[in-house]
């Protein structure tokens, strides 16, 4: 297939696709759908597609919510904090522990992430208020977990609409436990997607965090924060080796792994390193703004990316880390090659269709290139502007473009545009898996992971290449079937 | 660092030297409390008082073991004959449910929302149903949409009546199509809540013809049931009595597709099927504590019998089995007396290490009465039995059912309370075996009970859903989970050269 028969075949899957859309949703959904070309400079965003609007209602959109994007995100993985989904009981559930965001500490004791706190709301609490219930609440958490070092209220949708007020709440309890508490206004009917949320939640860092200070570290001129990672199955951990050896000293980590202390020595830094860039943008130029900390965007997923990283990061030290990025990649090309060497023959020219969240859908472009597979089709569930724009310069060839992706929109795509693999989300997965078509979840690494630096390469290679080659997509024909 | 030809995931890859070094590093930033501090509050956490402290709660719910309305809602319209659930709300609630069965199931769950946000917060969420509803129709082309509410429609207060008749009259959708509807606030009860009703909805107002000549026809109402091989278990039973049964809803084969191609709707009970529901002559519920509006409504309104069974267990089959020979007039056939015998024969070759065993249950109030009864059956002792979305008179029949064993004294009963109020039990009064869903296995890790993993929903172990837990043939499976874990937990207990492993059998 040449790259123009692709085109063709992506611009009329499509043109296919809208005409089943009724007159409204059609011109809506039209916008957020396009064809990518890496050389069209004209294009803004990649595809020309637009994003961050409302979802086309009735559609089974694969988005989140607000309260998703800051308590399952942003705040979640902040690990020696409670944080409390202030509302009904739903929420809450449905949010724990679905994200694998790793850590080291007792659980109930020091740290709590795979717990989950919940004000409960019953009717009563609706009709008068819940913020009594939300001080007792925290009193509460206080008394039976001792060792925690703040709250966070995280809230559902009713709190906004019954207008409650946690901000009075927080500085009142606050002062009554003497521990940070610390309000987000995260409801779920806010914004069009959980990217409001993860910018509520970087306001709330910046507003709540950033007021109080962290215990004395002292300083070095290689202090460098992550910022953005998650440590989803160790991500975080696998990337931070890296910058250790390369003698850099990572005084925090957001937030995945993190504790409150980190957050608070955030503003140490000398450089913020960013790595997922849409949901923590927002408190890495506050940092820039208020105490002039430059951050850059890093990438390091796939061996390319992370040799291209590294010496971006060392480009902003003295020649002594510059010498160190080169030791570091010296030391792992050699086994990066030998993976490429045992994978790239399996999965060489194998097509991928992405559909992800923040960074994924153009961070993962180039650790599917390094092994040889080509993207054919990517898109966000809640990206803005700037990250389309962004993407237009992972692309490598001609590649349908679609945002807010519907359940219906990929199905068809794929039927379509036939990738031999999908790597998107737990609720998309066995969908494409009963087409047969091998699958990865792109948010939680499958349960495998991590993905993250170069230990993380070998294990996402290994991870596509079980995906491809594995004998059970050959089953699905049974030998009465007619050849 | 990786070697290429053995790479290594998650555990064993962060074992490595140095990523010690990392960690240590890190810790000097984290400031986390003195490690001779944690573990005292660790040891804290097991004690008597922090216990009593812990049962003073009255504000904060910590390890819940329920979930909200719409999303039994979900379940109830996907046991519908190619029909779409449409939740009117927020679409982050809509990818939660859809998650969540998603990850018990390991099968796609189609749901739409109307993505409902600020502006229908302050203007009402009219706009977003018609568009929706309409939307709905064209992509997915379901024979009927099933409406139900999220926390956030109802605070607002809108009325899916009107918004449903207005779609319909403003020719977003034809005036004759399908649209069942019902509100689901998920600031009261639970998912099970949610359950009863959208089923007492639906048959409202799709049943318009109630005839008094009823028909010889029994109409079972499986529950929140999420072991799928129990819907055909239920069915079978009655159909070997001759009974023409109809299970409302049967979402059974939705999350039990075959490979090879997809299908968005599987199954599911037709929906000529639930217009005449109302004159068949029976209903039957499997799962009383689930669907008390959905009861009233077939007793008061279609003037049905109904009958309420929990069928999980020996007894609680016995008396399903006792009903449907009622109802069919019939003897009880032969493979039915056969798969009787058979369980009783099982529980007869296992009951010893089941005896005396102490158990702690947790899980939905139908559930968790039938695997106490269970327990008990087999000479277990309930220690522990805890709903945390227990309905008016769960407590009660809670108490019923432990005073059926010797060890009734001993046998507490937990409504309301949370899986952080059973962690402080566990430590204050002790069990041998805890019962209960996937969360259970940070109990297990806290305090080194053996978790059998048993009910809604199991995220961490794959396929139990595939079978039944009710009838004599669940009882079987529930046997089989039940006595080998404890036989693999005696085995590990055993397995120490030099030490124990005298007693590590190989005949058991
Ligand atoms: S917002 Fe309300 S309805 Fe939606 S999941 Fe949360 S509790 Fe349930």
């Amino acid at each position: 297939m040449g790259p123009e028969s692709l085109e063709s075949i992506q611009k009329s899957a499509l043109e296919d696709i809208l005409k089943k859309y009724p007159e409204k949703a059609q011109k809506d959904r039209a916008k957020h759908l396009g064809v990518g070309l890496p050389a069209d400079e004209s294009q803004k965003t990649c595809g020309g597609v637009q994003s961050n609007k409302k979802t086309v209602p009735g559609v089974m959109s694969q988005r989140g919510c607000a309260y998703a994007g800051s308590k399952g995100v942003v705040w979640g993985p902040v690990k020696d904090m409670v944080h409390i989904s202030h509302g009904p009981v739903g929420c809450s559930q449905y949010s724990r522990s679905g994200r694998r965001n790793y850590y080291i500490g007792s659980t109930g004791v020091d740290t709590f992430v795979t717990m989950n706190f919940t004000t409960d709301f019953q009717e009563r609490d609706i009709v008068f208020g819940g913020d009594k219930k939300l001080t007792k609440a925290i009193e509460e958490i206080n008394e039976l977990f001792p060792l925690v070092k703040g709250v966070s209220v995280q809230s559902e949708c009713p709190i906004g609409l019954i207008g409650d007020d946690i901000q009075a709440t927080a500085k009142k309890t606050t002062a009554l436990i003497n521990k940070p508490v610390i309000p987000v206004s995260c409801e779920g009917f806010r914004g069009v997607s959980q990217s409001l949320g993860h910018h509520i939640a970087n306001d709330a860092i910046r507003d709540h965090v950033f007021t109080s200070k962290g215990s004395d570290v002292g300083s070095t001129p290689y202090d460098v924060a992550i910022i953005g990672d998650y440590n989803i199955g160790g991500d975080a951990w696998a990337s931070r080796i890296l910058l250790e050896e390369m003698g850099l000293r990572v005084i925090a980590q957001w937030s995945g792994d993190a504790t409150l202390n980190e957050l608070r020595n955030g503003p140490k830094a000398k450089l913020n390193l960013l790595h997922c860039y849409r949901s923590m943008n927002y408190v890495s130029r506050h940092m820039e703004q208020e105490f002039n900390i430059p951050w850059i965007e890093y990438n390091f997923f796939g061996p390319s990316k992370t040799y291209e990283s590294l010496r971006k990061i060392a480009s902003q030290f003295d020649q002594g880390v510059q010498d160190n990025a080169e030791k570091v990649i010296a030391k792992y090309k050699p086994v990066m090659d030998a993976v490429l060497d045992k994978y790239k023959p399996r999965l060489e020219g194998k097509k991928v269709m992405l559909y992800v969240g923040g960074l994924r859908p153009r961070h993962v472009i180039g650790a599917y290139e390094d092994l040889g597979m080509e993207i054919i089709g990517t898109g966000y569930e809640f990206a803005h502007n700037d990250d389309y724009s962004r993407t237009t310069h992972e692309i490598q060839r001609s590649t349908v473009i679609y945002d807010d992706a519907n359940e219906y929109e990929l199905e068809a795509f794929c039927k379509r545009i036939k990738p031999d693999i999908v790597a998107a989300g737990v609720k998309e997965k066995y969908t494409f898996q009963k087409m047969g078509l091998p699958f990865r979840q792109m948010h939680s690494w499958d349960y495998s992971g991590p993905y993250h630096g170069f230990d993380g390469f070998a294990i996402f290679a290994r991870d596509m290449d079980m995906a491809i080659n594995s004998p059970v997509w050959g089953h699905n024909k049974a030998p009465w079937d007619a050849a | 660092m990786q070697n290429p030809q053995k790479i290594v995931i998650g555990k064993d890859l962060f074992l490595q030297p140095e990523y010690d070094e990392t960690f240590k590093n890190k810790k000097a930033f984290e400031d986390m409390p003195e490690v001779q501090k944690v573990k005292e509050i660790a040891e804290w956490t097991k004690s008597k008082e922090y216990c009593d402290l812990n049962f003073k709660r009255e504000a904060i719910t910590i390890n819940q073991a329920k979930a909200c309305q719409p999303l039994g809602a979900v379940m109830v319209a996907l046991g519908f004959e190619n029909t779409m659930p449409y939740v009117h709300g927020s679409h982050g609630c809509v990818a939660y449910f859809r998650t969540y069965f998603t990850r018990h199931f390991k099968e796609p769950t189609p749901c739409v929302s109307d993505s409902m946000t600020e502006d229908a917060a302050v203007f009402g969420g009219i706009n977003n149903m018609k568009q929706g509803l309409q939307n709905c129709k064209a992509l997915y082309e379901p024979e009927m949409i099933a409406v139900s509410t999220t926390c956030m429609a109802e605070v607002i207060g809108d009325d899916l009546n009107a918004f449903v008749d207005g779609a319909k009259t403003e020719g977003y959708l034809p005036e004759d199509y399908p649209v069942v509807f019902a509100h689901t606030p998920s600031f009261v009860g639970s998912h099970l809540t949610g359950y009863d009703n959208m089923l007492s909805e639906t048959l409202k107002q799709l049943c318009k013809t109630i005839s008094k000549d009823k028909k010889e026809r029994l109409n079972i109402v499986p529950g929140f049931e999420t072991y799928l091989g129990g819907i055909d278990e239920e069915r079978e039973l009655a159909e070997a009595f001759g009974i023409d049964a109809v299970v409302i809803p049967d979402h059974g084969e939705q999350w039990n597709t075959g490979a090879g191609e997809y299908k968005m709707f599987a199954g599911g009970t037709p929906i000529e099927e639930i217009k005449g529901a109302c004159n068949a002559k029976a209903i039957v519920t499997m799962q009383p504590f689930t669907t008390p509006k959905t009861l009233k409504i077939c007793k008061n309104k279609f003037k049905q019998q109904t009958f309420e069974a929990r069928p999980i267990g020996l007894s609680g089959s016995d008396e399903l089995v006792m009903f449907l020979k009622e109802f069919s007039g019939k003897d009880v056939p032969e493979s039915i007396k056969r798969d009787r015998a058979r369980l009783v024969d099982a529980m007869q070759d296992s009951y010893s290490y089941v005896h005396d065993k102490k158990f702690a249950i947790y899980g939905d109030p139908d559930f968790a009465l039938g695997l106490a009864a269970f327990v008990i059956e087999m000479g277990g002792e309930v220690t522990h039995l805890l709903c945390n979305n227990a309905p008016e008179g769960w407590a009660e029949a809670a108490r019923a059912v432990l005073d059926r064993s010797p060890a009734k004294d001993s046998s507490r009963v937990w409504a309301g309370k949370d899986l952080w109020h059973l962690r402080s039990l566990l430590f204050t009064e002790p069990v041998d075996y805890l019962i209960g869903n996937s969360y259970g296995k940070e109990l297990e890790r806290d305090t080194g009970v053996p978790l059998i993993r048993i009910g809604f929903p199991i995220f961490d172990r794959h396929h139990l859903h595939r079978y039944s837990i009710v009838g004599y043939k669940g009882g079987l499976n529930l046997l089989n989970w039940i006595v080998n874990k404890i036989l693999d937990t005696i085995d590990s207990q055993t397995k120490e050269i030099a030490k124990t492993d005298f007693s590590y059998d190989l005949v058991r």
